[in-house]
């Protein structure tokens, strides 16, 4: 062991939710150190493009916004699979961190009064913006909403929050570990007293002890190989962290979210602001089917239902040929070189940099790709994990759980501020009431399973198959059998092929056994756990025989309240061949499960009335191993308050 | 989609290599050579270079979509993003070195994360105000166009490219270099700030700042985010010019 640092918290991920976290916890008056893989400001949160949702109601076709309007978007948007309660939490403080950041230096895209041209549903618009509201905060519009709602900052919006909120992390003076990736946990079975932790420039192992420790890894897009819009960093380290310590559950990892317009073939996101903008999704006759398809929301229905229609319509044939496969079109060129130099630049830059065509005379070829991680580490409403106490979770890596089976998109920028705040004062809370009574004979233990380990990989002899080639099978897996479109025979496929792998990278040897880093080695380190989390999103998606947001099955078509009101809980036991599923109540339900008002899907209806299956959940969720919260369960619901929100408008 | 490839070359790498861990071993150039394929990037080529042929080379990459900032590089003896420099538009041979003016990690890996922390914490990169934040108020107005001239500095991703092709920073290690002056300027037409004009000056108006630069503005040239400097360079003259002639005179504007 090369080194061994202690702090109040630990916060693993350096991206918006932990630095968000960091500074939470730093204004409580914690002692608080963050590791990242990457410099803080390289971390995937900059790839965010179009926006952050908050009901600021700022903007003509944003009137009459508020978060009752921004709750039940958000619960509709997620089929019902959401935690009602978090999901209010998070619409009620959604524009109190929006106005933080724009106090933190975040150049806002504002109200500019008087006439403005825009396009709405197919056709150019003029609305007069009133004086009253010149130079607050602008919207603009995305999928699944029933306001313009999203802020945003051309299409670099998280880009600008990363840089306003890792300011704060300077100006505050909070350590920075990066290029520091976190192995293990040191936890006693019972609570959770920091990491072991690998740095990326030596190699060499370090011990970081804390009182309390922040899971905000991001999400684990990866295990998708390079059919994902995620970064290469993204490849659920945090998850895994949780994962291995055989008790702390991940939640709903079979909710996969495919965003509509990966750009073709590279998976580069191209935003949802383009159809936000007016923009139009066609086929290979020019043929705005989605349109036709929603004829209420178009292009903006949710990111599940439109990728579902794209990736039918090339199913049926309508696909764009390309050497790569068939694509669709992203068509941006009525909005002009104007707007797209500003209100989309980065979208016009991609364009230009990775496919050579300028979006205001070209269209852009697109294709559903995998883009964001529902599931996650499983943490109660205060982001306290399930049994462990002590470590917590926040952001794409935790299962909170505001998205459910499907997330709106500009929700996940505001979840990583709007949780990031809560939970970085819970942390701190929480650090603040223990003392760091930790055995150094735990500690060794945990330094030495993970020394052992890369002992094992560096001397591992032979020839066995290499990480790199287990490495795209997985991917080939996941996309071909664990995609868009779900049956249980592709499925069942899918979990005996990653089982195969499993087996096949324990006779995997290294080509390169360079000392420091050794980025062969880094690699397989990861190798083994990223096997486990497709395979437990397999299983996942397997058991679950029905179909809900994002999670299709096409053998299964029918939403089931009946039987699958409910999140999935994966836990694999230490040792154990095999992960174990089980389920809890979704949450307290506010807002009835019902219709969502796009994607035309049929249900099964609760047997149960809603006061019973209420009346179930606390104790279930108990079992399941959620801790105590800071307040009681429900004490944020505001019962009945979405009936405020005028459901004609 | 613009199609550039029609007949396959076969690419030479010239790569530096050095690795730090292993200090009895000279830095060298290595000879690669891959088969070019449509629409490679340096990412996929670096990439393909490690897993099938040496899986010791070391590069940084994350986004890969030219936001994030992670992969610059001396490519062909210029700085610039890998993620972003297709294949097609290099000749067969290609040399790759680190950035210069940057501790090296190893091969094409440098620390530009530790050199940017520090350049924040020079300059004072965030806003400074007494006034504590009111959760329930409305937010600050600002003007649209305002908000736009912050965004276009505020762009900047931190790759280390204008600092790597800077004469001053190759030479003196303090340097601000552009991206340390962009800052200053992101934040010095940022009406929330509310530090007083001479903190500025302080910062600025020495050798490491904006009087360091010689004025060969390959910065401006090299910018893989196309950001303005050589209007920042002109913008903080300006303004530390006026500052010396006006000390106390409250100024916001843009120009």
């Amino acid at each position: 062991m090369d080194q061994f640092y202690t702090s109040d918290v630990l916060v693993v991920g350096g991206g918006l939710a932990g630095e968000r976290c960091a500074v939470e916890a730093a204004a409580a008056g914690q002692n608080v150190t963050v590791l990242s893989l990457v410099p803080p400001r390289r971390s995937h949160s900059c790839a965010a493009q179009g926006g952050m949702q908050a009901a600021l109601g700022n903007c003509v076709k944003a009137e009459g916004d508020n978060a009752n309007w921004h709750f039940l978007d958000t619960v509709r948007g997620s089929d019902w699979g959401a935690d009602q309660e978090v999901a209010r939490i998070f619409a009620e403080e959604a524009p109190v961190a929006v106005r933080e950041l724009a106090a933190w230096g975040v150049p806002w895209t504002r109200v500019r009064p008087g006439k403005n041209s825009y396009f709405i549903k197919g056709k150019r618009v003029d609305i007069d913006e009133p004086a009253a509201k010149a130079g607050l905060i602008m919207h603009r519009d995305f999928g699944g909403t029933a306001k313009w709602r999203a802020c945003y900052a051309s299409a670099g919006t998280g880009h600008a929050v990363l840089y306003a909120v890792d300011s704060e992390v300077i100006r505050l003076g909070i350590d920075v570990y990066d290029r520091m990736e976190a192995l293990s946990l040191i936890h006693d079975g019972d609570r959770c007293w920091g990491v072991v932790a690998r740095c990326l420039r030596t190699g060499g192992l370090t011990v970081f002890l804390a009182k309390a420790t922040v899971i905000a890894t991001g999400g684990y897009g990866r295990i998708y190989g390079k059919y994902t819009t995620n970064a290469t960093i993204n490849e659920g380290t945090g998850a895994m962290l949780a994962m291995n310590t055989g008790q702390v559950p991940l939640g709903n990892m079979e909710a996969i979210q495919f965003h509509p317009t990966g750009l073709w073939p590279s998976g580069i996101l191209v935003t949802e602001g383009c159809r936000g903008d007016g923009g139009y999704l066609l086929d290979r006759d020019n043929h705005r089917f989605v349109a036709e398809l929603e004829p209420e929301k178009q292009e903006l229905a949710s990111r599940d239902v439109v990728s579902r229609h794209m990736m039918q319509r090339i199913r049926d044939g309508k696909g764009v040929d390309s050497k790569f496969g068939p694509h669709l079109w992203l068509d941006l060129r009525h909005l002009g070189e104007k707007h797209l130099k500003t209100k989309l630049r980065e979208v016009w830059e991609i364009c230009r940099d990775f496919v050579g065509i300028n979006p205001a005379q070209e269209m852009i070829p697109v294709r559903p790709t995998q883009h964001y991680s529902m599931g996650g580490v499983r943490v109660n409403k205060d982001g306290h994990a399930y049994n462990m106490r002590g470590l917590f979770a926040s952001g794409e890596a935790a299962c909170w759980d505001m998205h459910g089976f499907n997330r709106l998109g500009g929700n996940s920028l505001a979840e990583t501020i709007v949780a990031g705040r809560i939970v970085g004062e819970q942390a701190a809370a929480y650090a603040a009431r223990q003392s760091l009574d930790v055995s150094t004979g735990l500690v060794e233990r945990f330094v030495k399973v993970q020394s052992d380990r890369i002992a094992m990989w560096i001397g591992r002899q032979g020839s066995g198959p290499g990480i790199y080639g287990i490495r795209d099978a997985l991917g080939e897996i996941m996309i071909d059998k664990v995609g868009i479109f779900r049956t249980g025979n592709e499925l069942e496929q899918a979990v005996d092929e990653l089982k195969g792998l499993l087996l096949e990278i324990e006779s995997a040897t290294l080509r390169s056994r360079v000392p420091g880093a050794n980025p062969e080695l880094t690699f397989a380190l990861r190798l083994e756990s990223m096997l486990k989390l497709g395979l437990i999103t397999a299983m996942g998606a397997l058991a679950r025989t029905e179909s809900r947001g994002a999670h299709c099955r096409t053998d299964c078509p029918q939403r089931d309240d009946t039987r699958w009101l409910n999140r999935t809980l994966a836990r694999w036991p230490v040792g154990a061949a095999m992960p174990t599923l089980s389920y809890e109540p979704v949450g307290l339900l506010d807002l009835p499960p019902g219709e969502r008002g796009y994607g035309g899907a049929t249900s099964v209806s609760m047997e149960q009335s809603l006061e019973e299956y209420n009346q179930g959940v606390e104790k279930a969720q108990r079992e399941a191993g959620r801790l105590e919260t800071s307040e009681p369960m429900g004490s944020r619901i505001q019962w009945g308050a979405w009936q405020q929100a005028d459901p004609s408008a | 989609m613009a199609d550039t490839q029609n007949k396959a070359r076969t690419l030479k790498f010239d790569i530096f290599r050095y690795n730090p861990a292993e200090p009895d071993v000279a830095p060298k150039m290595q000879r690669f050579e891959l088969a070019e394929a449509p629409y490679m990037s340096l990412y996929i080529a670096l990439n393909e270079l490690r897993e099938q042929q040496d899986p010791s080379l070391q590069f940084d990459f994350s986004c890969r979509s030219a936001v994030c900032g992670s992969c610059g590089m001396m490519v062909n003896g210029r700085p610039t993003l890998a993620c972003q420099t297709l294949t097609a538009d290099l000749p067969e041979t290609i040399a790759l070195h680190p950035l210069p003016t940057f501790e090296l990690i190893g091969d094409l890996s440098v620390d530009t994360g530790r050199w940017f922390r520090r350049m924040v914490e020079q300059v004072h990169g965030w806003i400074e105000r007494q006034d504590a934040f009111e959760p329930t108020a409305e937010e600050e107005r600002m003007d649209d166009a305002t908000a736009e001239a912050i965004y276009e500095r505020d762009r900047c991703i931190e790759c280390g490219c204008c600092v790597a092709g800077c004469g001053v920073a190759n030479v003196r290690p303090d340097f601000l270099g552009a991206a340390g002056l962009n800052r200053i300027a992101r934040f010095m037409m940022d009406p929330r700030d509310q530090r007083p004009k001479p903190a500025w000056f302080e910062v600025v108006s020495d050798a490491d700042g904006v009087f360091g630069c010689i004025g060969l503005m390959a910065c401006d040239d090299l910018c893989p985010k196309d950001l303005p400097l050589l209007d920042v360079y002109g913008y903080l003259r300006r303004k530390a010019l006026a500052s010396a002639l006006t000390p106390n005179a409250k100024d916001s504007s843009l120009s």
